[in-house]
C-alpha cells in the first residue's frame, strides 16, 4: 500500500501518526486498556490522599490517647502539653478557633449575603461581570499577607477607638478572616441566586412585588440550600484559617469567648509547635496531629453538610 | 383607600431604595477593601523594594536583609508542585470526564475530590510530615514541600480541567470515533488539544494559591533564617544537570514574609511589606495570564 503512494505524500504523513494508526490496527485492546488503567490509578490517587490524611493523623492520635485519656482532653480546661505540669485539654484552643470563626462570619454573612443579592438582583450584566472575577481575585491573595494587614493595619486602628486592646487579639483576627471569606461567601451564594429560573422572579414582579420583595421572599427561599452551602463553605474556611489567626491573634492557649483577648486557636497551635523543634515521637509532636485531627473532623462536618446541600439544589431545577 | 395604597406603594419603593444602596455600599466595601489592602502594600512595600532587596540573603540588620533564598526556593517548590500536580490532576480528570463508568467507585471518586477541596491547608502540612518526613524519609526538603503543595493543589487541578474537559462538543468525539479512533486517541487528539486553554488557566490559578501557602509549608519544615542557596540544578561537570538541590533544605517568600511580621522591630515590617508587595505582585501577574488565556481561549474556539 505505501509503495503504490507517490513520494511526497509519504513523507507528509508524519511518522508518530503513522505509528499509532499502524499500532491502533494491528492491537488497539491491550494499550488502550493499560491507558484506562493508568488514568484510573491517577483517580484513585484523590482517594489515597485522603486514606493518608485519616491514616497519619488517626495513626499519631491512638499513641496520644494511648497516654492522656480522652476525657480528658474533651473536658480539660487547660492546655499545657509543653510545661512540666502538662494539661491536654483541647477546649482552650476550641475555644479561640470558635471566637474568631464568630467574628468572621459576624461579619463576612450579612455583607456577603447583600452583596449577592444585590449583584444577583439589582446589578446591571457589565457590573456584575466585572465586580465579581474581582472578588474572586480576593481569594488568591496569599492569607499570610493578610495576617500582615490584620497585625500591623487593623490591629492598631482598632486601638485608636479602643486604646485597652492587646496587641494581639482575635477580634482583629477575625475581622480579617470575614474579609477574606465574603467573596466565597457573595460568589457561590451568587451563582446559587442566579441559578434560580427568571420565570419565578418575573411572576413576582408581575404579582406588583418590588424587587426587593421579590428577592428577601421569593428569590432567596428558592435557592436557600445553595446559600446555605455557600455559607457552609465560608465557616469551613474560617475555621481552617491557620496565617492571621498565628500572626495576629496570639500564640497563648486561653481558655476564653472574649474576642478583646489574645487566645491561640487549634491552627496557631499547630504553627507555634511546627516553629519549634520538638523531637518526633514526642507527646508534644503528638499533640500537634490531634490539633489537627480535630479540625479534620470539624471541617469534614462542615464540608459533608455543604455537599449534600449542593446536591440537593442542583437537583431541584 | 386609594391614599393608603399609594402610601404602601411608596414605603415599598422606598425600602427597595434602601437596599439597593445597602447592597451597594456592601459590595463597594468588599471591592475598596481589596484596594486599600493592595494600597498599603504598594506604599509600605514600595518603600523597601530595590534590586538590593530581591538579591540578598536575610540578615539581623533589616535594611540588609533580601528575599533571594525564598524567591529561589518558591520557583523550584513550585517546580516540583507543577511537574507533579498536573499530569496525575489531568490524568485524573480525563479518567472521571471520558472513562468512568456510573458505580459506586467513581461516585466515592468524586465526592472525595469535593471533601478534598475543602480541607484546611495545614491538614495537608501534618499529612506530608508524618508521610513524607518521616515514612518515606524525604526529610525537610523542596521534594517535600513540592508534593505537599500537589496534594493541595491535586483537587483545583482536577475540577478545571474536568470543567474544560465538559465544555467540548460530543459531536467532535463522535466524528472522531466514527473515523475508526480509539478512545484514548480521541482523548489525545481532539478532547486535550480542545481543552487546552481551559486546562492552563486552571492550573495557573492553582499554582498562584499555591505560592501563597505558608501553613503547610511550615509544619513540613520550612526555615525562616537560611543564608545559602539550593545546589543549583545545572553542573559544571556532565551530566550537567543535578537533582541533588530536591532534598537541600528550604524557604520559601511567604515563610519569609511570616517571620518578618512576627518579629517586634519596626523595620523589619517594612521588609514584611516589601516580601508581601512581591508576592501579591506574582500572584496578581498569574491571575491576570489565567484570565487572558480564558479570554483568548473563548475568542478562538467558537464550535
Amino acid at each position: 500500500m505505501d509503495r503504490t503512494r507517490p513520494a511526497p505524500s509519504t513523507r507528509d504523513q508524519s511518522p508518530p501518526q503513522g505509528r499509532a494508526a499502524d499500532r491502533a490496527t494491528r492491537r488497539p485492546e491491550s494499550g488502550e486498556r493499560i491507558i484506562e488503567a493508568l488514568l484510573l490509578l491517577a483517580a484513585l490517587s484523590s482517594v489515597g490522599i485522603t486514606l493518608g490524611i485519616v491514616g497519619v493523623l488517626l495513626y499519631e492520635s491512638a499513641v496520644f490517647f494511648r497516654q492522656v485519656s480522652p476525657l480528658d482532653f474533651l473536658t480539660d480546661t487547660q492546655w499545657t502539653p509543653l510545661f512540666a505540669d502538662a494539661h491536654y485539654g483541647i477546649l482552650p484552643l476550641l475555644a479561640g478557633t470558635l471566637t474568631t470563626t464568630a467574628v468572621a462570619l459576624a461579619l463576612a454573612l450579612p455583607v456577603g449575603t447583600i452583596t449577592a443579592v444585590f449583584l444577583s438582583e439589582y446589578a446591571s450584566a457589565r457590573v456584575r461581570e466585572t465586580v465579581k472575577p474581582f472578588l474572586e481575585l480576593l481569594t488568591s491573595v496569599p492569607t499570610v499577607i493578610f495576617g500582615y494587614f490584620a497585625l500591623l493595619v487593623v490591629t492598631p486602628w482598632l486601638q485608636h477607638l479602643w486604646p485597652a486592646l492587646p496587641g494581639f487579639n482575635m477580634l482583629s483576627a477575625g475581622l480579617v478572616i470575614g474579609v477574606m471569606i465574603i467573596p466565597y461567601i457573595s460568589s457561590v451564594s451568587e451563582d446559587a441566586l442566579h441559578a434560580v429560573p427568571a420565570h419565578i422572579r418575573e411572576g413576582s414582579l408581575a404579582m406588583g412585588a418590588t424587587r426587593m420583595q421579590t428577592a428577601v421572599r421569593v428569590v432567596v427561599p428558592s435557592a436557600v440550600s445553595g446559600m446555605a452551602a455557600a455559607y457552609v463553605l465560608g465557616i469551613s474556611r474560617a475555621v481552617g484559617e491557620t496565617m492571621v489567626v498565628a500572626i495576629a491573634a496570639g500564640m497563648q492557649p486561653t481558655l476564653t469567648w472574649n474576642p478583646l483577648e489574645p487566645a491561640a486557636t487549634v491552627t496557631a497551635y499547630i504553627v507555634q509547635v511546627s516553629l519549634g523543634d520538638l523531637p518526633h515521637g514526642s507527646i508534644g509532636y503528638q499533640t500537634i496531629f490531634v490539633a489537627g485531627f480535630t479540625l479534620f473532623v470539624v471541617t469534614f462536618l462542615f464540608n459533608v453538610a455543604g455537599y449534600l446541600l449542593r446536591t440537593r439544589y442542583h437537583r431541584k431545577y | 383607600m386609594s391614599h393608603d395604597i399609594r402610601m404602601q406603594i411608596a414605603g415599598n419603593k422606598r425600602r427597595d431604595r434602601c437596599f439597593a444602596a445597602a447592597g451597594l455600599v456592601a459590595m463597594a466595601f468588599a471591592v475598596l477593601i481589596l484596594l486599600f489592602l493592595l494600597m498599603t502594600l504598594g506604599v509600605e512595600g514600595g518603600r523597601r523594594l530595590s534590586w538590593e532587596f530581591l538579591t540578598s540573603y536575610p540578615s539581623r540588620v533589616p535594611s540588609r536583609a533580601g528575599i533571594l533564598p525564598g524567591c529561589i526556593g518558591t520557583v523550584l517548590v513550585m517546580l516540583v508542585t507543577a511537574w507533579t500536580s498536573v499530569p496525575l490532576g489531568v490524568a485524573a480528570a480525563v479518567y472521571l470526564e471520558e472513562y468512568a463508568p456510573k458505580n459506586w467507585l467513581t461516585a466515592a471518586i468524586e465526592i472525595n475530590i469535593a471533601n478534598l477541596a475543602g480541607v484546611p491547608s495545614i491538614v495537608y502540612g501534618l499529612m506530608a510530615l508524618g508521610l513524607f518526613v518521616y515514612q518515606l524519609h524525604l526529610g525537610h526538603s523542596i521534594l517535600t514541600a513540592g508534593l505537599t503543595l500537589a496534594l493541595l493543589c491535586l483537587p483545583v487541578v482536577i475540577i478545571a480541567t474536568r470543567e474544560a474537559i465538559r465544555t467540548v462538543p460530543l459531536s467532535i468525539r463522535e466524528a472522531s470515533y466514527a473515523l475508526g479512533a480509539t478512545k484514548w486517541q480521541t482523548v489525545r487528539d481532539h478532547v486535550l488539544p480542545y481543552s487546552t486553554g481551559g486546562i492552563l488557566t486552571g492550573v495557573i490559578i492553582a499554582l498562584s494559591r499555591a505560592i501563597g501557602e505558608t501553613a503547610p509549608l511550615i509544619t513540613v519544615g520550612a526555615l525562616s533564617f537560611i543564608a545559602f542557596l539550593p545546589t543549583s540544578p545545572v553542573t559544571a561537570e556532565p551530566p550537567f544537570l543535578s537533582l541533588r538541590w530536591l532534598l537541600d533544605p528550604f524557604t520559601v517568600l511567604p515563610m519569609q514574609m511570616f517571620n518578618w511580621v512576627s518579629r517586634p522591630q519596626e523595620a523589619f515590617h517594612l521588609n514584611a511589606a516589601g516580601a508581601g508587595l512581591v508576592l501579591m505582585s506574582v500572584t496578581l501577574a498569574m491571575n491576570g495570564l489565567a484570565f487572558y488565556i480564558r479570554y483568548r481561549t473563548r475568542r478562538r474556539i467558537q464550535w
